[in-house]
């Protein structure tokens, strides 16, 4: 059992890797879908050994909100603005890459005291695990250069927490999950529609450019 | 038993080696819809290069003759230490995968000089992307085998490949898995496979490997092939023996199902470079990049 949530906390630190490494909105955004599925199964697994109906609810949710919707939302927004497929990093992505393996030391260093007070049973790489995706998220708001991308960055950074949450309070209310859940798919429906206005004002979504002012 | 069954993988080995590209050149061939060259291609060109005699330039120096030869010298000493899974290398010693890695690295300085002493700059240029390449390659290859050492506390390769099953399945698993996708990427790398090199194309924005052996010819180039092929057998048993740890316990049983694993890798490489196009040359760091990373993932697990 101790193999599959490890195996499972592999697979996010590869995702978190891939949205450094790659240089495609539209993979980038294949790979959060890719990374919510993963969570919402770390989440089953740590708490497979009291099934409860909420938790089942919670999961499946997440993976229809993470994995689906919003991704689609994001898709549709790629199509409607008609942004260029390219991601246009200030950091280029061989030195994101690196970056990221930095992140992942660092985030094992700082989740060293944190262990102690994680509940037992669950990986202890999953505290490092959601630290790094946490950074990874940050990261990449500040160093690509779309609003687009920048959504992303903010789902990440959310996936993160999300980790951290389902690792540190297993008995987490559901009511506050779902608060958490549905705040996110306002977010990313209200950052989608703005990113729609401001190419329309603009003509484009740069936001190197949006701090020149306009009249 | 467990000596014959080294000496039996030793031999396979040197007589099967070509055969793997054999099998890589047949999937490529089955995925194109082609009927491709018989499995054997390899045997019968390394035979026609064996019977011929070489030309040589009067550019050239010792340092051109000896390349090849120092090369496969170099490769048959890593085929003595290079376990798989099960079956022990012929020769074992704490800290053998260091000499493992230099030996390899001897094989390639030694082709880089002889490219370089031809004096073409077609060659140099070639030599230059070998050792940029390697440069990034070789720690990746080095800190993969590391990352398993530290998993098993133990320095030998034989040591670490034989007692990876023996630990508890958490402890080695996440570790193993990274640090095999990291030694895959390694071994495209180093066998001038497709997403990195072609090496069906003389095409000059594609050849790494290739472009070195140019002015090679006859005996010194069979060398060369042969070498190259015993360089694909290395890594695949290296990667092999993380893939498939288990053991059935019977030495020759163990070898069998190693030299399986083997030719099944060979198929997947092959449908790798059918699936794959080649990378941008100014993305081949960025793959050794990733792989770094991968094994100081593996690292960090392995330590904690």
């Amino acid at each position: 059992m101790a193999v599959l949530s490890d195996l499972v906390v592999v697979l996010l630190l590869l995702t978190n890797l891939r949205l450094l490494g790659s240089s495609r909105i539209v993979a980038c955004i294949q790979t959060v879908a890719l990374q919510a599925v993963v969570l919402s199964v770390i989440t089953l697994a740590s708490s497979l050994s009291n099934l409860t109906p909420a938790v089942v609810a919670l999961t499946l949710s997440t993976m229809a909100v993470k994995g689906l919707l919003l991704p689609w939302l994001l898709r549709r927004a790629v199509r409607g603005v008609g942004v260029g497929r390219e991601v246009e990093p200030f950091v280029g992505f061989t030195t994101s890459v690196l970056i990221g393996g930095g992140l992942l030391g660092f985030s094992f260093l700082i989740s060293k005291p944190l262990l102690v007070s994680a509940p037992p049973g669950i990986s202890a790489m999953l505290i490092p695990g959601a630290m790094f995706t946490i950074l990874t998220g940050l990261f990449i708001v500040v160093s690509r250069r779309k609003a687009l991308t920048q959504v992303l960055g903010y789902l990440v950074l959310e996936n993160g927490v999300y980790v951290f949450g389902s690792s540190l309070a297993v008995e987490e209310p559901l009511l506050v999950e779902m608060g958490i859940l549905l705040d996110v798919l306002v977010a990313v429906f209200v950052m989608g529609i703005v990113i729609f206005q401001i190419n329309r004002e603009f003509d484009h979504i740069d936001t190197d450019k949006l701090s020149v002012l306009k009249d | 038993m467990t000596v014959c069954a080294s000496i039996l993988h030793v031999l396979m080995a040197l007589t099967l080696s070509p055969l793997l590209l054999g099998v890589i050149n047949r999937t490529k061939a089955k995925f194109a819809g082609r009927c491709g060259q018989p499995l054997l291609q390899p045997y019968y060109d390394l035979a026609k290069l064996l019977r011929k005699g070489a030309v040589y330039s009067r550019t050239t120096t010792w340092v051109f003759r000896a390349g090849p030869m120092v090369g496969l010298a170099a490769m048959l000493l890593v085929i003595g230490l290079v376990p798989l899974g099960g079956v022990r290398a012929l020769g074992t010693f704490p800290g053998d995968l260091i000499l493992l890695t230099y030996a390899l690295g001897l094989t390639r300085f030694m082709t880089m000089l002889a490219a370089l002493d031809t004096g073409s700059a077609f060659e140099g240029m070639g030599a230059s992307r070998e050792a940029q390449f390697s440069l990034l390659a070789e720690p990746v290859l080095l800190l993969s085998l590391a990352a398993l050492a530290i998993c098993t506390r133990s320095m030998g390769l034989s040591d670490i490949y034989g007692s990876l099953h023996t630990l508890d399945s958490a402890r080695w698993v996440p570790t193993a898995s990274l640090a095999a996708a990291a030694i895959f990427i390694v071994l495209l790398v180093e066998n001038a496979r497709i997403p990195i090199d072609d090496p069906n194309t003389h095409l000059e924005l594609t050849m790494i490997h290739e472009v070195m052996v140019l002015d090679h010819g006859g005996v010194d180039l069979g060398l060369i092939q042969y070498g190259a092929a015993l360089k694909l057998w290395v890594f695949s048993s290296l990667l092999v023996g993380v893939v498939i740890p288990w053991q059935i316990g019977q030495p020759v049983l163990d070898l069998l199902l190693g030299v399986g694993g083997i030719f099944a890798l060979a198929v997947v490489v092959g449908v790798v470079e059918s699936a794959m196009a080649r990378l941008r040359l100014v993305r081949v760091p960025q793959m050794l990049a990733v792989a770094a990373v991968l094994t100081m993932i593996a690292i960090i697990w392995a330590l904690r």
